[in-house]
């Protein structure tokens, strides 16, 4: 079917559907008795159809008309992934005004900012809670006029001068569309274009304030068809809408994807339940970031450990043999008839109930993005025969830059340019790109916007990354996180660390090297899985120093080291950057001290300067040294840990990438 | 413009109105006395709890609190002295007639039935609401059915209320101890209950389950208009949640007013400093 037939309007054909508005209208046309939105309420999945949708939405926007919402408002909208915050999106873009969804569980400070900034004149919450923040700010926000919110619970006796429910609000438009029809919606509608502003969502900054991008209709059409496209997902797909409404992951995902090819969003009952509700919806498009894949993965083997001997042995026997054979099926690659009967058997003993425990049984296309995943975890969910794929994106450009073609999968590259897109590298070895969904600019910030958008059009992604042999994008740090090694060797430490920190064993690495002869790493032992280990084998310790030091550990963490040098030396780029020392620290890298922010990543000036006579050491060529190092305890009182750390030297491995060239240039 | 409007599908309690106007006496206590053998457990006490208000009974540990609870819902008769609820006055009277009343409790230790689900434990908070005999339940198909599923739905603005959509179908004897408590009072809402009893509902807890359990008794006290009585020993919730208290101390009531009254209260003061003030 011709795409423009297939999203025309029928009765002219002539007029485009660029915007959501004009898509709600079309779907309600095309596909008016399917369904488009699920939520399960008291325990019930409740539908609404595409004729339904749009009954809800025309009444909800007619209403918030006649509360004065006018072409060009900025609406906040705060809370979780419900049904009605969803329609909220269209309401106002049909009214011509500008959604601007705010990070629910931001504190109320961030909230000012965010709101201030955007001039938001309107807010629609989920419940009292949102409603309480907003109003605690009172007098800081200068802009807003009213609040409407969704759920009535508390919100009895408050001061509704300003105040909505969002049933009254929608009563209201229906009123009006039964006393003077939708005719007036209809032309507000009419006069959206694809080149107008469609949604404001703000980069939750981790340096400085959060920015305000602009993204445009045709931003987000064309972006969102590109990618239904390239996946063939149609109106049969189901997705579960559980990750949050500011984010433009979920607004993509769960919005301009749902609008553009018609499929049906289900909403969660709350955050708790997703899992449960995931099950019972078996969406057939999902994305979720790994650690929601590993957290299922852990679940699992939990699990597998406490079940019965019999299980347990089918459970691991199958397991084994999809690792085998799993991904080369799904690959279409060829595999012996035997093994492909034996996998239908497992399919059917094992990885069939299994994938219909995690909810994804129908699973058509699966995305994970946002950080590396580990390979193990990954090709657990390939070898199941799930088409589980990565992706790399940004909010500037409607999230898809790189996604991995079926059938091209691995899992340490994020995969070729989006359809529409191109990449081009820098020098420094920064990532930039230029598509339909690059977007406007950042709201009153040209500044940030010259900084990161080049005048034809190119964007800065900040991050660094090569092309493999295979054309596929892998990325490897921050780019000003990249430097070199005194020899001119890229050195990018966190490449290297996620490598490290695939192995169970290891939490936390940081590796060292800009501007120095050679690559040293510290590593951070993980308790529970090295712990677990020592029961095993009878290694009695006192604690994490003790452990740590074991002569036991050091040879395991060395064979791992080693085999990260092989996979680095089987890469063009970062073969020079090689480990070639490395020490176990005594304790354990820790938010409390500083040495990792609150989100668990590791703060490197800090460590370099706390850890300075290590690192000297790792460069001095000493075999061990001797350290004092100042801690916090979990109630505030302050103590000291010595430790003398044994430093390791590894043998460097000869570059095995040499024939990859001379491939290359015989195809 | 104002466009607030009630909205339709608000769960309601579906008790019959008692004509006893908010703020009007709902249960009186009368010079109630109570003792076991020689141990006088309460000498005494009046006091009354109005409609729709929150009413905090509070004193040191053995002060008589949890005995006063269980003379208002017919477990402990007292020797001397009368308790009026809504209008009718009684002298004995056995906690499942209490229960159909409409007085509801929750435990200060946990009284759920452990192997059960959270739904299940709810729904049997609804069995004096429910008329189908044991022949008609036996069956089940046809009318029982018909009466489960309205308590069913019942239920569910319940489990919505308190945000336990999650745990609906686990055991709850695997649950923390904090959830047990909001399960608890799950199970005293399904009764749909004119007068709510809550013995110690914070005890044990952490500071973020006390402020959410505090405002799951106020909603149930604005939204449903249930009158509640609360025992409580952390102070900071009861000066904030109640809108009067009573003060016992071995027995004896020596407070009623205000949460300011009684705080000023001297007698109060000495009661829970032990201080010996000069005469």
């Amino acid at each position: 079917m011709n795409t423009q037939a297939k999203f025309g309007m029928g009765d002219s054909g002539s007029r485009a559907v660029d915007t959501f508005p004009k898509f709600l209208l079309a779907n309600a046309a095309r596909l008016g008795s399917r369904p488009a939105m699920r939520h399960k309420d008291l325990g019930i999945w409740q539908s609404w159809t595409w004729a339904e949708l749009l009954a809800e939405i025309r009444a909800f926007s007619m209403g918030l008309a006649a509360l004065g919402v006018k072409r060009g408002d900025k609406v906040a909208i705060v809370g979780a992934n419900r049904p009605r915050l969803y329609w909220s999106f269209c309401a106002v873009q049909a009214l011509g005004g500008i959604p601007v969804p705010v990070y629910a569980d931001s504190v109320a400070e961030e909230m000012v900012y965010v709101l201030n900034h955007a001039e938001v004149k309107f807010a629609i919450c989920q419940d009292q809670e949102q409603v309480d923040k907003l109003l605690s700010m009172g007098d800081e926000l200068k802009q807003l006029t009213k609040i409407v919110y969704d759920e009535t619970r508390g919100m009895r006796d408050y001061d509704h001068t300003d105040l909505h429910a969002l049933d009254g609000v929608e009563a209201l438009g229906e009123a009006d569309y039964e006393a003077n029809g939708d005719k007036n919606w209809l032309a507000e509608i009419e006069k959206g274009k694809g080149s107008d502003l469609s949604v404001m969502l703000y980069t939750s900054g981790t340096t400085g304030r959060p920015k305000g991008v602009m993204l445009s209709f045709d931003n987000l059409v064309i972006t969102a068809k590109n990618a239904n496209a390239f996946d063939r997902l149609v109106e049969t797909e189901e997705t579960l809408a559980y990750l949050p409404l500011a984010w433009v992951g979920d607004h993509i995902f769960s919005y301009a994807q749902h609008y553009t090819a018609g499929y049906c969003v289900c909403c969660p009952e709350s955050a708790e339940t997703a899992d449960a509700d995931r099950r019972e919806i078996a969406p057939t498009y999902f994305f979720a970031p790994p650690r929601v894949f590993e957290t299922l993965l852990t679940a699992v083997m939990v699990r597998m450990e406490d079940a019965g001997p019999t299980k347990k042995r089918m459970f691991d026997k199958y397991m084994d043999h999809a690792r085998k054979v799993g991904e080369k099926i799904l690959n279409r690659e060829s595999v012996p008839f035997g093994d492909r009967l034996k996998y239908r058997l497992g399919e059917y003993l094992v990885y069939g109930p299994l994938k219909n425990r995690m909810g994804l049984t129908r699973m058509k296309v699966g995305y994970t993005a946002g950080e590396a995943i580990g390979p193990e975890i990954f090709s657990f969910y390939r070898s199941l025969g799930l088409n589980l794929k990565q992706l790399y994106g940004q909010t500037e450009a409607a999230v898809y830059i790189t996604a991995q073609p079926d059938g091209e999968i691995r899992a340490d590259t994020v995969g070729k340019p989006s359809p529409g897109v191109e990449i081009q590298i820098a020098d420094n070895g920064e990532v930039l790109y230029r598509s339909p969904g690059v977007f406007v600019g950042y709201y009153k910030n040209d500044e940030a916007t010259k900084e990161t958008k080049t005048s034809d059009g190119w964007v800065h992604t900040g991050d660094a990354g090569f092309f493999d042999k295979d054309g596929h994008l892998k990325i490897i740090d921050r780019a000003k996180d990249v430097g070199k090694l005194a020899n001119g060797n890229l050195f990018a430490p966190k490449y290297i660390e996620n490598k490290l920190k695939f192995f169970p064993n290891i939490k936390e690495a940081v590796a060292f090297g800009d501007g120095r002869d050679f690559c040293a790493a510290f590593v951070n032992i993980d308790l529970t899985s090295i712990g677990s280990w020592a029961e095993r084998n009878n290694i009695a310790y006192a604690s994490y120093q003790e452990l740590a030091q074991h002569p036991e550990v050091y040879k395991t963490i060395e064979e791992h080291v080693d085999q990260v040098n092989r996979d680095l030396a089987s890469e063009a780029l970062m073969a020079g950057s090689q480990i070639r020392r490395f020490l176990v620290l005594h304790k354990e890298l820790d938010a409390d001290d500083g040495e990792l922010t609150r989100t668990q990543k590791v703060r490197r000036s800090f460590i370099a300067e706390r850890y300075a006579p290590l690192i000297d050491a790792l460069y001095d060529g000493s075999k061990e040294k001797y350290i004092e190092t100042e801690v916090v305890f979990e109630d505030g009182r302050k103590g000291k840990i010595r430790a003398t750390v044994e430093i390791r030297d590894m043998a460097e491995h000869e570059p095995a990438f040499a024939a990859a060239p001379v491939r290359e240039a015989a195809e | 413009m104002n466009v607030h409007l009630n909205p339709v599908n608000e769960f309601r309690m579906t008790r019959p109105d008692d004509g006893i106007a908010r703020g009007a006496p709902l249960l009186v206590a009368d010079n109630i006395s109570l003792s076991f053998g020689g141990v006088k457990a309460i000498t005494d006490i009046s006091f009354d709890i109005r409609k729709g208000e929150i009413r905090a009974i509070i004193g040191p540990n053995g002060a008589g609190k949890t005995s006063m609870l269980n003379v208002i819902n017919g477990f402990y008769h007292p020797q001397e002295g009368t308790i009026t609820f809504r209008g009718e006055r009684r002298s004995r009277m056995r906690p499942h007639v209490a229960a159909h009343q409409g007085i509801a409790r929750t435990f200060q230790n946990i009284a759920l039935f452990k192997g059960m689900s959270v739904l299940d434990n709810i729904m049997t908070g609804r069995i004096t609401l429910q008329h189908r005999n044991l022949f008609w339940q036996a069956l089940w198909n046809g009318p029982a059915e018909r009466e489960e599923l309205e308590h069913r739905e019942a239920v569910e603005h319940i489990i919505d209320f308190l945000e336990i959509e999650h745990i609906r179908k686990t055991p709850v004897g695997r649950l923390p101890y904090g959830l047990q408590k909001r399960v608890e009072l799950g199970r005293a809402l399904a009764a749909e209950p004119a007068l709510l009893l809550l013995d110690e509902p914070m005890a044990g807890m952490n500071l973020e389950e006390k402020e959410d359990m505090s405002r799951f008794v106020l909603d149930v006290n604005q939204q449903f208009g249930t009158t509640i009585a609360l025992i409580e020993h952390d102070m900071g919730v009861v000066m904030d949640l109640s809108d009067r208290v009573v003060v016992l101390d071995y027995g004896r009531k020596i407070g009623d007013g205000t949460p300011d009254d009684v705080r000023n209260n001297q007698d109060v003061i000495d009661a829970y400093l032990g201080v010996s003030h000069d005469a």
